[in-house]
């Protein structure tokens, strides 16, 4: 494609070859055609959000009967879908969605926090209490990060329902969290818990060695190392984790359907809900616009805001040394 | 301070400066804490069991405001004594002293994690292993008749090629993409880099049912007769094409649509992650390369790729994972109907529509048997990588 033309600007600028040359190389290499495709691929990628968008701020009368394109010769928009889903439900449905909105904040900020603080502990234990075993047991933790949750859907949601019997001696009681949001925060902490750990511990072993011999040399146990030295320091990975969690948990649609159901307003999260609309409206996109935008909105501040800490945790855990 | 030639952010060394053996102004506080979160505890507790008494203390509100209102503090409730419990813990583990110390550290830090993943995880994985060998109930010993039944009957075939083609095209297509983007972004300036990759990236950060809304409207079927409102019907007859398709009944075509969906999303995690791979080559490498005058392909093939190969290989089986589990967009776009159900959703739809969960079992435990590869390929990595630490 370019091959040509950037032989050439390879050549001119060969004998001007400095400290920096290979910054230089890279950017000489740039080609207009180089340019446009990717402009070209960045409207392809957006188009299908920007044009639901439309939709969702389309009267109704306008949605049915012609295509979003036509917006742009014929404008013409309303917030009126918007305070439909919000808080009354539209065609064919009872109630709006702000309770479902309310639901999923409830699951996702515990269901951050929860294996947030757990897994950061066990993190530090594998990164800096060695013991018998220590080694053996990352790698199974590492390992246990692929597992698809299905292969523990069924035994733990019947856990949580039953408990544990042999013959018919109960030996551990049943929860009776399934259908409440402690079972989410519990689930989603389970199933957090390999990869927050496997994660936050490549943050903790960058931890200079000095500093935690130099405070065990002055007396400070692993509480106080863990308080003063760890959580401190790892603060801002932990957070760029916190946010992967978040929008893990407020995505998920799996572990939601499997351990609460979509239908109920006092527990069931936005994702579950919006899943069920899809049969309901149909083809009412002036009301599947506007549910879509409510479920994707939260995620979409939360990565606009802080895309740089998203970025970092992503790299985190896929490009290593 | 003697450590001075670690780089530690100066606000971050302020901590370290008031760390002593007898750290009193702290344990204080923690007392505090601890002694608040516990009357915390007391509190709920005492609410807990009138509600065990069913006492109507705690019934949820009828008004939208009010049974936000509740929910919520519920949430942050909910935090707080998770909270008190970890204060409380740390601070009665954090009295012991001498030998008792570092086991009890262990304990301490490692036990709830271990509990969770040993409770959630490994066991039901155990768990669900058997269930593989018995009836629907659960009841009783089939043999391998679930597994018989995986690999022949019609239906399964098809959700077993489905599997294949996602597990074929979604990452290979996705990593093709995002290695694409890296590379032409790599050489635009920094501005419009950014911009492009934020919006390439954005599919990333929302659900896969919202994901699958935006498709769906893209895929919208009218009759050729009437208005068009989907994008691509749209598309397809300003290109000439009388009578399109309907994209989410015809098959096979309809699991390439689905396909699509998880290429758009799965292509930003891909370019941002090769982007930075294609950014840590050293600058001396190319220069070599481009004193030696090696051609943009040359260099592309001889250098680029060579360079960042384990990062294309971690970013394939990511992506190869995420699709083996794939279950949101097929139960958004179509429910499994139309020929288009894979693994990870049939397995849902045998366990809980069907409630067959010997069936359920074992496709469960065919999708572990799919990522085995990929789990032994990434411990084989990981010790390689300790072993030239």
């Amino acid at each position: 494609m370019s091959t040509v033309e950037s032989q050439q600007t390879l050549k001119v600028n060969a004998p001007h070859v400095t400290s920096d040359t290979g910054t230089k190389v890279r950017q000489t290499l740039s080609s207009r055609i180089a340019s446009l495709l990717v402009v070209l691929l960045t409207v392809v990628w957006t188009i299908p959000t920007f044009g639901l968008l439309v939709t969702s701020l389309r009267p109704q009368a306008d949605v049915g009967t012609s295509g979003w394109w036509t917006v742009f010769t014929n404008p013409s928009f309303t917030l009126e879908n918007y305070q439909t889903v919000l808080f009354s439900g539209g065609y064919n449905v009872q109630g709006g969605l702000i309770p479902y909105f309310v639901n999923s904040l409830v699951v996702s900020i515990p269901g951050t926090l929860f294996p947030l603080a757990l897994a950061t502990m066990a993190a530090y234990a594998l990164a800096w209490i060695p013991f018998r075993g220590s080694n053996a047991l990352f790698f199974f933790v590492f390992g246990l990060q692929v597992v698809p949750i299905q292969l523990a859907l069924v035994p733990l949601l019947r856990f949580l329902n039953t408990g544990v019997h042999i013959g018919s001696v109960p030996v551990f009681p049943a929860l009776g969290v399934t259908g409440h949001f402690a079972s989410l925060w519990i689930t989603h902490t389970m199933f957090a818990m390999p990869l927050a750990i496997f994660l936050l511990h490549n943050f903790m072993v960058q931890l200079p060695r000095d500093l935690m011999e130099a405070a065990r040399v002055d007396g400070a146990n692993s509480f106080l190392i863990f308080r003063k030295i760890v959580l401190p320091l790892t603060a801002p990975s932990i957070a760029s984790f916190a946010i992967f969690q978040f929008l893990w948990v407020w995505n998920d649609l799996l572990v939601s359907l499997t351990f609460v159901g979509a239908g109920k307003d006092t527990v069931s999260p936005l994702t579950t809900r919006l899943q069920a609309l899809v049969g309901n409206f149909g083809s009412h996109w002036e009301l599947l616009a506007p549910s879509a935008f409510v479920a994707i909105v939260v995620p979409l501040i939360v990565f606009f805001a802080l895309q740089r800490y998203f970025v970092r945790g992503l790299l985190a855990g896929s490009v290593k040394g | 301070m003697s450590h001075s030639q670690t780089t530690l952010p100066t606000s971050s060394r302020a901590p370290l400066e008031q760390l002593s053996v007898r750290d009193t102004r702290s344990n204080r506080r923690a007392l505090i804490l601890t002694l608040i979160a516990l009357g915390v505890i007391v509190v709920l507790s005492v609410l807990g069991a009138t509600g065990v008494l069913s006492i109507p203390v705690f019934t949820q509100p009828d008004s939208l405001a009010a049974a936000s209102l509740w929910k919520l503090s519920g949430g942050a409730l909910a935090i707080l004594v998770v909270a008190a419990v970890l204060m409380i813990v740390f601070f009665i583990a954090g009295l012991a002293s001498g030998r008792v110390s570092r086991p009890v550290g262990i304990v301490v830090f490692l036990g709830p994690a271990a509990l969770f993943m040993l409770v959630g995880l490994v066991i039901p994985a155990i768990r669900t292993f058997l269930l593989s060998f018995y009836d629907a109930a659960g009841k009783t010993a089939v043999g391998a008749d679930n597994y018989v039944w995986a690999f022949t009957n019609p239906t399964m075939r098809v959700v077993l090629i489905n599997t294949v083609l996602w597990i074929v095209l979604a990452p290979t297509f996705a990593t093709a993409f995002g290695l694409v983007l890296a590379l032409l972004s790599d050489r635009m300036r920094a501005r419009s880099e950014k911009a492009t990759k934020s919006l390439i990236f954005l599919p990333m950060a929302i659900s896969f049912v919202g994901a699958s809304v935006i498709w769906k409207f893209v895929y919208q079927y009218n009759e050729p007769n009437q208005p068009q409102i989907g994008l691509l019907s749209q598309v397809a007859i300003w290109l000439g094409w009388k009578d399109p398709p309907n994209w989410l009944l015809n098959t096979p075509l309809n699991t390439f649509m689905l396909i699509v969906i998880m290429i758009w999303v799965q292509t930003g995690f891909a370019m941002v992650v090769l982007s930075a791979a294609i950014k840590a080559i050293p600058n001396d490498v190319l220069e070599a390369a481009a004193l030696d005058g090696a051609t943009g392909w040359q260099m592309f093939v001889r250098v680029t790729i060579p360079m960042i190969r384990g990062t294309l290989i971690v970013v394939f089986t990511t992506i190869l994972i995420a699709v083996l589990k794939i279950f949101d967009i097929v139960a958004t776009m179509t429910g499994g109907n139309f020929n288009t159900s894979v693994l990870s959703y049939e397995m849902y739809r045998q366990t809980f529509v069907q409630g067959d969960q010997g069936h359920g079992s074992a496709l469960a435990v065919i999708l572990f048997v799919g990522v085995v590869p990929v789990l032994i390929y990434n411990i084989l990595q990981l010790r390689k990588e300790r072993a030239t630490r």
